[in-house]
């Protein structure tokens, strides 16, 4: 098996490779199926690995190429490392992947850049399983700044407008902020460890003592690079404004795949995480917060793209606040359910913008379901996963997810579970808006309705299965089925599962479970009556007042960060060029020419042409040189 | 030979008339603007050379001043072709002698 495993990354960088070279040749079919059949590919073999992996608990995959760096006693190889983690971040990278894939070939249809789209599609997934596969933090990096630059590549990909390019630009500046933290934190590790290697890092640190400063440091910094990555507070704008990419990116990238990137590097890491209690009380605290502030600001989103955008960053604070607490099984389980429903909703979403003809307000949307059925369908599912309702995908993620926080907290469980009615809330307020009550766009859109093409309802229809099946590999004990997740994971957390942990009784997850229908029941009802019933429509941001005009603002955190770093950046560069560059500098520089061109000036007045002084000059040199021979 | 010319008339006084013939060449290069009279005033400088090259050699006995103001007549005959035949062509053009016409190699 290993020496298919080099295929898995290459197979999509061909992809890349072909799409990228033959660009405008290949017509928008040829393109397309070139990129998904790459992906399929890998997909393949990375179920062929499954299936190896799942014979075997202990069973390890590796593959060393070459010899990559060698600098004193530091050595770096250059090697594959699939593991069950591994395996499971392959799946649902490639199997997502390919279905977005696929459904890009109907959405980027009428794009005559279709080419330049899939070659940056497929090497996004070229390096995100670099990433997953590297044996070592410096493969995992490479990767990491590899997805960097794809999202940067693919935000701006629609790159004649100027906020789309100021929006990847975002995207990328403050990934690269966590990157630096993420830096200092390999840096550390070498100093500490002597090498990046997983193996032996994790094997030296397991011998360390419990709380040492060094691995908090250690943790803490690479915490900042996941908060880049993974969109926390305070390095969470970006993504909002990352929906400036087509729509099949933002599922892929900003949902599904990049995103989670910073939660699989805690996971990879959980036992430095385990033993510094400090961070994780930290990367709890922040993936509270994160989720809440999302949740309430999607409240008040009408961009359909935007609440999904501040629903991923709030739920992506769901998934660290349980690798705060400890549950880095179920912190992966959310990963996978949240893929499944979440690339679901974007697609989704996607299909109904293409009907739209482009709008993407939801005030201007309204009784869609009749006319795009399939992804009406669709949407519902993915809403009813993501607001936890049983027994679809994030119902079981979700739940065990705030039973690990109860035992950890009781207080995060309240937050938590507050934080979940909200999200129910602006789930179903978008459902609702977008595909019940009356039609409130124009007529000329309503004229244009259809139903998306296959290639793009397929993969909706298989992410919908995914998501009310998902749920099953993780059900918790109450429901007397083993969790297979869990099970599958025990190798990767053994370490960590030795440091814990309380269970909740099973009386509380009953209690959990009945609160869990009575709310979401009631929500639904609720927003359905306001948004069908009494058909509110969200008004513009000029009319709102009080909590609602901060919420609808963002709280006001773009215009905060603009003035705390934007502007005296920009007043520096402006200084810089003013008065260094063209003051001193240029001044300089043009000193020289001014210098020659004055001495010539000078020096020129000696050509009088006229043959006497010339003469002269001759008589009075020879005489001098005879004064200096003679007399000197 | 011996020196039985210079126990007449001193050295001195073929130096002294030498420099003077040369300095009037020189002044003559400089100062004059006829074009013909400051060839002859190059001729005069190199008749002045020729002349103390020759009190010089017999002064020491040796014949190789001598020589040399062969070599300097031959040379100094080529010379003044070439150097007519330029002032003609000028003439040609200009219709003057006059070596302050032609100025315009200036800046």
């Amino acid at each position: 098996m290993e020496n298919l495993l080099w295929l898995i990354p290459v197979l999509p960088l061909l992809g890349f490779l072909i799409n990228g070279l033959a660009n405008k040749r290949l017509s928008v079919n040829i393109s397309g199926g070139i990129a998904s059949l790459s992906v399929l590919g890998s997909f393949a073999i990375s179920i062929l690995l499954f299936t190896q992996l799942v014979a075997n608990p202990e069973m390890v995959v590796q593959a060393d190429y070459f010899q990559w760096l060698r600098a004193g006693s530091f050595e770096l190889n250059f090697g594959f490392l699939v593991d069950r983690l591994s395996v499971i971040m392959l799946l649902v990278i490639t199997g997502v992947g390919f279905l977005i894939h696929v459904y890009s070939i109907g959405y980027m249809h009428d794009e005559e850049d279709h080419a330049r789209y899939f070659a940056y599609l497929n090497l996004f997934v070229f390096f995100m399983l670099l990433l997953v596969l590297g044996s070592s933090y410096v493969l995992m990096f490479v990767g990491w700044e590899g997805v960097g630059l794809c999202s940067y590549l693919l935000i701006g990909f629609w790159f004649k407008n100027t906020n789309y390019n100021n929006a990847a630009k975002k995207a990328f500046i403050m990934n690269r902020i966590g990157d630096l933290g993420f830096l200092l934190g390999m840096f550390l590790i070498f100093q500490t460890f002597g090498s990046l290697d997983y193996d032996t890092v994790f094997t030296a640190a397991q011998l360390m003592q419990f709380d040492v400063p060094v691995l908090t440091a250690i943790t803490l910094l690479l915490f900042v690079g996941a908060m880049g990555k993974s969109a926390q507070i305070p390095l969470y704008t970006w993504l909002p404004d990352a929906m400036a990419g087509p729509t099949p990116v933002s599922a892929l990238i900003h949902a599904a795949t990049m995103v989670t990137a910073g939660i699989y590097m805690v996971v990879r890491s959980n036992v430095l995480y385990v033993m510094a209690p400090f961070t994780s009380e930290i990367v709890a605290v922040i993936g509270l917060v994160t989720a809440v502030m999302a949740a309430l600001i999607g409240l008040k989103q009408t961009d359909i793209k935007k609440v999904l955008a501040y629903s991923t960053v709030s739920q992506l604070g769901f998934m660290v606040v349980a690798l705060g607490v400890g549950a880095y099984t179920t912190a992966l389980f959310h990963v996978i359910t949240h893929a499944f429903f979440k690339a679901l909703l974007f697609l989704g979403a996607g299909s109904v913008i293409h009907a739209m003809g482009g709008e993407q307000d939801i005030r201007k949307m309204g009784a869609l379901k009749k006319a795009l059925p399939v992804t009406h369908f669709t949407f519902l599912i993915g809403t009813l996963a993501i607001a936890g309702a049983p027994p679809f995908a994030g119902f079981f993620s979700k739940d065990e997810i705030m039973a690990s926080a109860y035992v950890y907290s009781p207080f995060i469980f309240a937050i938590l579970a507050i934080t979940a009615i909200i999200t129910a809330v602006y789930m179903f307020r978008l459902y609702f808006l977008t595909f019940h009550g009356a039609f409130r766009g124009s007529k000329h859109q309503a004229d244009h309705l259809h139903e998306s093409p296959s290639t793009m309802t397929m993969p909706l229809i298989v992410l919908a299965i995914l998501s009310t099946v998902g749920g099953f590999i993780g059900m918790p004990e109450i429901f007397h089925a083993p969790h297979f997740l869990k099970e599958f994971l025990k190798p990767i957390t053994a370490y960590a599962d030795s440091y814990h942990f309380g269970h909740v009784s099973h009386m509380f997850e009953y209690v959990v479970v009945g609160v869990t229908l009575v709310v979401l029941a009631l929500v639904i009802y609720g927003t359905h009556n306001k948004y069908v019933t009494k058909a509110h429509v969200p008004v513009p941001e000029s009319q709102l007042t009080g909590i609602q005009k901060v919420l609808a603002n963002k709280f006001y955190i773009d215009e905060f960060y603009f003035n705390l770093f934007t502007r005296p950046m920009n007043v520096l560069s402006r200084f810089s060029y003013e008065w260094i560059e063209k003051g001193f500098i240029d001044r300089i520089v043009n000193s020289f020419g001014q210098l020659t061109n004055g001495a010539s000036g000078l020096l020129r007045l000696t050509q009088t042409g006229t043959l006497g002084f010339y003469i002269f000059g001759m008589v009075i040199a020879i005489l001098v040189i005879m004064l200096f021979k003679f007399v000197i | 030979m011996s020196n039985s010319i210079l126990d007449i008339v001193h050295i001195n006084n073929y130096v002294i008339l030498a420099s003077i013939l040369f300095s009037i060449g020189v002044l003559g290069v400089m100062f004059r603007r006829n074009t013909i009279i400051i060839f002859m005033c190059i001729e005069l400088m190199l008749n002045a050379v020729n002349l103390l090259l020759v009190a010089f050699s017999t002064m020491h006995s040796d014949p190789g001043g001598q020589v040399m103001v062969f070599f300097i007549m031959a040379v100094a005959a080529a010379e003044v072709a070439v150097g007519l035949a330029i002032l003609v062509m000028i003439f040609r053009n200009v219709n003057s002698v006059d070596v302050n016409i032609l100025n315009r190699l200036k800046w």
